[in-house]
């Protein structure tokens, strides 16, 4: 056990060391942030100045080397947009970012877990068909475009739902979370749904098949056989069998949503993580889009780890050092 | 990005049938307005990062010494009177009995404090010193009254002052950009106070009952942050917000007709441009070639009947009408109709396909050339769309044309690196006069004066140089202007640049609002009113 997280701890180190470097080489070959940045009637002296003031006069390599040497003290650099340190400012945005992604993942669980054994257990009923017909527009339909409808529809027409933005928060642990308030809950709502239906479509489908996979195996058969309720075969023993595919897939995703929550984000202008890295990348705001990329790195690591400690409870044959 | 912004208005304007039917937005509630604007502020110090968005929130909380009205014309702010008494000396006459926020009284101590402190900003991207720099000596006079000494002759020291924020030199010594995001530092003479702030999402603002100019309507502002085009008009559309900045211009048809949305529109001072490289004028450019992709010996970008063949194969009048969906309007120079130094017989050239085929002809390219035109896809209204209308009409006149569209930050890079031969951008005029384009586009490229900054196809023009630099030493305003004029009507005359249109600034708000539109692109609650 100890080697084996030493093992994943020694890889990560590696998988952020290269991170970095791309991240620093990318940057510098898309463009130059000061261009950007500075104010167009800037004279050739203020360019100057600007250039000097973020330190991108130095070569590339002695500015990698000044940024490691911050970033081993704990210190990943300041936004070249808001003169805060960047991880400040990541910090800021993830509450909003955290609780949409985390109620979105709940609603695919909820939602697509159920739907998908209804699917799987009555394939051929007209219920179960439309099921799995839904589930097609689920992930093939592009996520602005359902956002966008989904606006016109509970906000402009109907105007049962806000139309965008976080609502108003409440104070928990010290910082602001939205799902306190029933305002902000309303606000929740369509934002959360809508990054949540592609992924409820999946889990209902890896469900689905899963279900149709085992019910025809030795072990329902003796389970039955032995006078089992039906209840009991489905809802302990099948859905414990299939629940490893699922909880690998939800696991990745989570990562997934919180990383890469940016179409729902701008759509609801929703003010999280996604926006910001988006305006960061846009004017090359490179100690945020670091800072971000090493934590959303971190973040997935961590859920790996989960994921596969959750197996060995799942399913006790699994040992964690043969999995390498 | 552009591509699925494109989409997305697609799909707002099929549902836009649906939305006739929904419900009817009610007024205002109370005292507050709630606005969405469309780009972000990045900072609430005012002296941190010159950016349009962080400007326009400040003048909300902070006053400049010289105010500009919605026509961009200096009028009196925390200064009263401004006037040079010698060539270099300025002096400034100020408002009395002006209170800053924390109840502090406002005085020429300030205007020293505020000056030495801009240079002081740690790490700034975009520092306000181009404004400020200009200044070598600052003298208080009294309380009420500073002299200005400045190294130069500048007799736009008034426009550069009015975008300077002044703050109480209470704040001590260098206040933090961080200070002031943690609203410890943010004290201005202004209009509202701020109240909360919430990057990226939101800044509430209160209004500041002790405002020395007119009160503003709203007590509460709630100034929120939604970049994204369709869902800034849905908040609209479904009563979120009231009131809202850079109306898209593909839902302006829709939008025109609904009774749910009034709209505001001003022309502005930013125009778009195409430019022409001219670094390689004895060959060698990279994006022109010959009709059968044979390399060219010269530039045919350097003669200027081959560049105003290029300019009157545009149909101007059809990129405002058809691509630009009337949101512009059609110029042949740096400036609108009502601006200073705006040149009155200079019409925007007239579309004229054949004139420009014989022109042509006669520059010694019968059967045309190759081009590439370059241009952002994400930077300004429409700029995919335009460029690829030039394209087309380009090629009309027998130029093979390419159009290639490129996203905002790799493209300014390699635009100022001259790595393009034509290439689309567009220009703020902040200044309001004709010096401020002229100085930074059309003056020769000359890094140690500080001239032709913004200069990226290297045009240069020496007679028309000494014009601008003798127009830029004129203080007496009138006079000035007469040469600005005459430098315009140079640049124009030798095509220095080919310029398209002016874009519209385009507001929405419910229809019981009313909204002074100004021409500088800022959005301002305090100029936001009942409609009766």
């Amino acid at each position: 056990m100890t080697t084996w997280m030493l093992r994943r701890l020694i890889q990560a180190v590696f998988v952020m060391l290269a991170m970095t470097v791309i991240v620093f080489i990318g940057v510098n070959v898309i463009g130059d942030p000061v261009e950007i940045l500075i104010s167009p009637e800037a004279d050739q002296a203020e360019r100057a100045r600007a250039v000097i003031a973020l330190g991108l006069d130095k070569p590339l390599w002695e500015q990698y080397w000044r940024f490691l040497l911050g970033a081993v003290q704990g210190d990943l650099g300041r936004s070249f947009v808001f003169n805060e340190p960047a991880l400040k400012l990541i910090a800021q945005r993830m509450p909003a970012t955290l609780e949409l992604a985390l109620t979105a993942v709940l609603m695919s669980v909820v939602i697509g877990i159920p739907l998908g054994l209804y699917a799987g257990l009555k394939p051929d009923s007209i219920g179960g068909r439309l099921v799995m017909g839904a589930s097609i527009l689920g992930f093939s339909l592009p996520s602005f475009w359902i956002g966008l409808m989904l606006i016109m529809v509970f906000a402009v027409q109907l105007g049962w739902l806000p139309s965008t933005g976080r609502g108003q928060t409440a104070e928990l642990f010290g910082v602001q979370w939205s799902f306190l308030t029933r305002d902000g809950l309303a606000h929740m709502a369509m934002p959360a749904f809508n990054l949540a239906l592609g992924n409820i479509a999946l889990v209902l489908r890896l469900t689905r098949a899963g279900v149709r996979e085992n019910l025809p195996m030795d072990y329902v058969k003796f389970a039955r056989a032995k006078g089992l309720s039906p209840n009991r075969v489905v809802f302990v023993h099948v859905l414990k069998n299939i629940l490893i595919p699922i909880v690998t897939v939800v696991g990745l995703e989570i990562g997934g949503l919180i990383a890469f929550a940016v179409v729902t984000e701008s759509v609801f202008a929703w003010p999280g993580m996604g926006k910001l890295i988006i305006d960061s990348i846009n004017v090359l705001d490179r100690p945020v889009i670091v800072a971000y990329l090493m934590m959303i790195v971190v973040l997935f690591i961590v859920i790996n780890l989960l994921v596969d400690l959750l197996y060995t409870v799942l399913d006790p044959r699994v040992r964690l050092e043969t999995r390498e | 990005m552009g591509k699925t912004r494109k989409s997305a208005h697609l799909a707002w304007l099929a549902a836009g049938g649906l939305a006739l039917a929904g419900a009817v937005a009610g007024p205002a509630v109370g005292q507050t307005l709630t606005l969405a604007v469309a780009a972000s502020p990045t900072s609430l110090d005012p002296h941190y990062h010159n950016l349009a968005p962080n400007n326009s929130l400040a003048d909300h909380i902070f006053g400049a010494l010289v105010e500009m009205d919605a026509n961009t014309r200096p009028e009196p702010g925390l200064a009263l009177s401004w006037k040079p008494i010698s060539d270099l000396v300025w002096e400034l006459k100020l408002r009395p009995g002006v209170k800053f926020h924390d109840g502090s009284a406002f005085t020429a101590e300030d205007i020293a404090y505020t000056l030495a402190r801009v240079p002081t900003v740690k790490n700034s991207p975009g520092s306000f010193l181009l404004y400020t720099r200009g200044v070598t000596k600052v003298e208080v006079v009294d309380p009420l009254t500073v002299r200005l000494t400045t190294g130069a002759v500048t007799p736009l020291l008034p426009i550069d002052l009015s975008q300077v924020a002044i703050l109480p030199h209470g704040l001590g010594p260098e206040p933090t950009s961080e200070s002031f995001n943690a609203l410890k530092s943010t004290i201005g003479t202004g209009p509202y106070r701020v109240t909360a702030y919430n990057s990226g999402d939101r800044v509430e603002l209160a209004r500041n009952d002790a405002y020395w100019g007119e009160k503003p309507h709203w007590e509460k502002v709630h100034y929120r942050m939604i970049p994204n085009d369709s869902a800034r008009t849905s908040a609209l559309l479904a009563g979120d917000v009231d009131f809202i900045e850079a109306v898209p211009t593909s839902d302006l048809s829709t939008l025109r007709k609904d009774k749910r949305v009034a709209l505001a529109e001003a022309v502005s001072l930013r125009f778009a441009y195409l430019f022409f490289d001219r670094t390689r004028d004895g060959g060698g450019m990279p994006f022109v070639s010959g009709p059968d992709g044979e390399a060219l010996a010269k530039n045919p970008l350097a003669d200027v009947r081959v560049r105003r063949a290029l300019s009157m194969a545009i149909n101007r009048a059809a990129i405002v009408d058809r691509v630009m969906e009337g949101a512009a309007v059609a110029t042949g120079q740096f400036l609108a109709k009502g601006s200073t130094s705006y040149v009155d017989d200079l019409a925007p050239p007239a579309y004229d396909p054949e004139a420009a085929r014989k022109l042509l002809a006669e520059a010694g390219y019968p059967r045309g050339f190759r081009i590439t035109l370059q241009g952002p896809n994400d930077r300004y209204v429409n700029d995919e769309k335009v460029i690829q209308a030039v394209g087309q009409m380009w090629t009309r006149i027998g130029l093979q044309t390419k159009v290639d569209a490129i996203t905002w930050p790799s493209f300014i890079g390699r635009a100022s690196k001259q790595e393009f031969s034509a290439f689309f951008v567009a220009w703020g005029v902040s200044s309001g006069e004709a010096s401020n384009p002229l100085r930074a586009l059309i003056h020769t490229f000359d890094a140690s004066r500080g001239f032709g900054s913004a200069n990226r196809a290297r045009y240069s023009n020496p007679a028309l140089d000494a014009v601008i630099e003798r127009g830029m030493a004129i203080t007496d305003d009138a006079a000035r202007e007469v040469v600005l004029k005459q430098a315009t009507r140079m640049a124009m005359e030798d095509v220095a640049m080919i310029t398209l249109y002016q874009q519209k600034n385009i507001w929405g708000m419910k229809p019981d609002l009313r909204y002074v539109a100004r021409a500088d692109e800022a959005t301002h609650a305090f100029a936001v009113y009942p409609a009766k």
